[in-house]
């Protein structure tokens, strides 16, 4: 914790020190906001490693990760610890990456898929999966206690349903969308329509389940890091690895079309394709993270605002955010296991009240 | 206008509502009758007559007294409810989004419920009702202080307008429900307990709970209606209603009062149903225009209305498995408020 606490003290040192608007005084404050922010994750990292219901010393951790140690120790460090920890930074820069590319395709910093109703529609293409027998085993994602027993082939069939689920929604609003020609206040209603109707959706399909499956369909529904295996490290960091690179790809295209419709055009990219792209590449990062976690509320949302204002960048900048979509995560998921203990909360609770201050100091903030 | 024109278009309005009004009773008291005879077990008409009339203890009786009248009667208050809290809310804030459900108000009443089965061990009805009542202040002042915290005029595409308050809604509403949540998790029996309640569905309330219902609901749709003039005046505006002679601030406070008294009342009773409060005066207006003593009449019927077939889906959809009545009216709710979006350029940009 010791590492965390200094980390934010040396964040809210730096702030100050850039007035000088020369360029390279801009570099090494983002260098140096880089390298804190990373320190931070290390911090976060080393907490959710030793900390919990049996504390570890940070050197019986380093022996573990070494594979120096044997035992209970090195059971709890690298069975349970390190899935999570790992699945936490994963899927919370496949997060906030995903809102990252929403917001830039909107032009708008609340087209994220949580607002925009994205989540929520994967978690029914997921629900769909998990509920409607599609593939046996499915329902054991993400549920509490469920250990290594699920097979990586369900968590595909998962992912699949969440990726359908996305896409379904996705389409739907670019079509009701494309009619209106909307990217404003409209835009944000009708995703907060869309998502009380999938939300209602999601209700009926649990109700309707047999008790049993709707009991772990509710305790994966609230977004939990709780129940995840270390057999999913390795597909998870595949996907969102290979996601990544997309965005990589996708973010040059993505400086020139926030220059506008017109300057796009004039400078060979095709906005029209550069979107659909971008919302695909967007989808299939909730996916991936809706089929691991269920759905996890705001990183999305947050993630790139936070990023933009503490790298004082214009624009939103997508390594930034990956690595403020991991640090907001893996902060929710300590909380979620300190805060209550030895109660465990879902994550995803802990997102979602991080994202409501985050939207109601968003709201404040503006007063003129 | 001329004041000929406009005593013509009131007294067509008058007739209109008069049409309204008959169509409405006539409708709401064959849902009254569908609610009463149709369930698990249909019921003849002679049957519900004896239970009502000279009840013997058959077993047709006490389906009536103890199960099928308190869940109709429940219904009937919650829907008038929640619409006339639509209709006040969307005056009070000259906002035609402004719902319970969207603004977090009912998640209000959500949170107090929750914190108060678990951390207090508090789970009578009437205890119920009084923590809906303190968590509905909770919310409403919540997502007003948030609104108008950052002034009327808000910018940098965070949304203004009809957007804001929304927006606000939904942090409000999501900061709420994740604590209603993590506090539910402290106690299993608070779960069960909570679960129950915040179902939604109106099955298994007593008559003395329906019976309390309808009362605080009856109070607070007659404080709504003793508004209805100072909230006509409202709505030209604050300085053009001052200089008529009225107390604005006075108006708004009475017109909150009566919102969280029905929507406390209502989400003790049912839990959290939302959209009811957009729908019903979306709805109205298309038929009555935009009189808010007109709309508060209106809701009356229609609210009660579209609870009563809610609550006809809910318990037949997936019979014999109840659905919450706050699902069905997010199916009818959601591509109201989508429809609104997309429909009205100039209020909503």
């Amino acid at each position: 914790m010791t590492s965390a606490t200094s980390a934010t003290a040396g964040v809210t040192g730096t702030t100050t020190v850039t007035s000088r608007p020369a360029r390279a005084a801009r570099r090494a404050r983002g260098a140096l906001v880089t390298a804190v922010s990373l320190a931070v994750l290390l911090g976060l990292v080393v907490v959710g490693l030793t900390a919990g219901e049996v504390r570890v010393p940070l050197p019986d951790v380093l022996d573990a990760l070494l594979g120096r140690a044997t035992g209970g120790s090195a059971v709890v460090v690298l069975q349970w610890r390190l899935p999570r920890v790992l699945l936490a930074v994963l899927l919370g820069a496949a997060l906030g990456l995903s809102g990252a590319l929403f917001q830039v395709v909107t032009r708008n910093p609340l087209g994220s898929p949580d607002i925009l109703g994205f989540t929520t529609g994967a978690s029914t293409g997921a629900l769909l999966v998990m509920l409607g027998g599609l593939s046996g085993g499915a329902a054991g994602a993400g549920t509490g206690g469920s250990g290594g027993a699920v097979a990586p082939a369900s968590m595909a069939a998962t992912t699949g349903g969440a990726l359908v689920g996305g896409l379904a929604t996705a389409v739907l609003i670019w079509l009701l969308l494309v009619r209106a020609g909307a990217r404003g206040p409209r835009l944000v209603l009708v995703g907060i329509g869309t998502t009380a109707l999938l939300n209602a959706v999601n209700v009926l399909l649990v109700t309707r389940a047999d008790e049993r499956a709707a009991l772990r369909a509710a305790l994966w529904g609230a977004g939990s890091l709780n129940g995840v295996a270390a057999a999913w490290v390795a597909p998870t960091a595949l996907a969102v690895g290979v996601l990544g690179v997309a965005v990589v790809v996708l973010a040059r295209s993505a400086r020139v079309y926030e220059l506008g419709d017109e300057l796009s055009a004039a400078l060979g990219v095709d906005t029209g394709r550069f979107a659909l792209a971008a919302m695909a590449v967007g989808v299939a990062l909730v996916a991936v993270a809706t089929a691991v976690a269920g759905p996890i509320a705001f990183v999305a949302l947050a993630a790139p605002q936070i990023a933009r204002r503490v790298w004082r960048t214009g624009t939103v900048p997508f390594a930034a955010t990956a690595l403020t979509g991991a640090v907001l995560l893996l902060a929710s998921d300590v909380v979620a296991q300190r805060l209550l203990a030895p109660t465990i909360l879902p994550t995803g609770l802990v997102t979602i009240c991080l994202g409501g201050a985050y939207l109601a100091w968003a709201l404040t903030r503006h007063r003129r | 206008m001329t004041l000929a024109s406009e005593m013509a278009t009131t007294t067509a309005g008058r007739s209109r509502e008069l049409a309204v009004a008959v169509v409405g009773v006539l409708v709401v008291a064959g849902l009254v009758a569908a609610s009463v005879l149709l369930g698990a077990q249909t019921l003849a008409p002679a049957q519900v007559w004896h239970a009502l009339a000279s009840p013997t203890g058959t077993e047709a009786d006490l389906i009536v007294t103890g199960v099928r009248l308190p869940r109709t009667l429940v219904a009937v208050s919650v829907g008038a409810a929640l619409a006339v809290s639509g209709v006040l809310l969307q005056a009070v804030v000259r906002n035609p989004l402004a719902e319970p459900g969207l603004l977090g108000v009912s998640a209000g009443a959500g949170f107090a419920v929750a914190a108060g089965y678990v951390l207090l061990g508090l789970t009578s009805y009437r205890d119920t009702l009084w923590l809906s009542l303190v968590g509905t202040v909770v919310g409403v002042v919540a997502v007003l202080g948030l609104t108008r915290a950052g002034g009327g005029r808000a910018g940098a595409g965070v949304g203004d307008g009809p957007v804001r308050l929304v927006l606000a809604g939904v942090a409000v509403a999501a900061v709420l429900s994740a604590a209603t949540s993590a506090v539910s998790m402290l106690s299993p029996r608070g779960f069960a307990q909570l679960a129950r309640w915040s179902a939604g569905t109106f099955a298994g309330r007593e008559l003395p709970v329906a019976l309390t219902t309808l009362v605080a609901v009856g109070l607070g749709v007659v404080l709504a209606l003793a508004l209805a003039p100072g909230l006509r005046l409202l709505a030209l505006g604050d300085d053009t209603a001052r200089g008529l002679g009225t107390r604005v601030g006075l108006v708004r406070g009475l017109a909150l009062l009566a919102v969280v008294v029905l929507c406390g009342a209502a989400t003790a009773a049912a839990g959290p149903v939302a959209f009811v409060g957009l729908v019903v005066p979306q709805v109205l207006r298309l038929l009555l225009g935009h009189d808010p003593g007109r709309l508060l009449r209106g809701s009356l019927l229609a609210g009660p209305a579209l609870v009563l077939v809610a609550d006809l889906v809910a318990r037949t959809v997936i019979a014999p498995a109840e659905v919450s009545v706050g699902v069905v009216t997010a199916f009818v709710g959601a591509p109201v408020l989508i429809a609104l979006a997309l429909g009205h350029p100039r209020r909503l940009r």
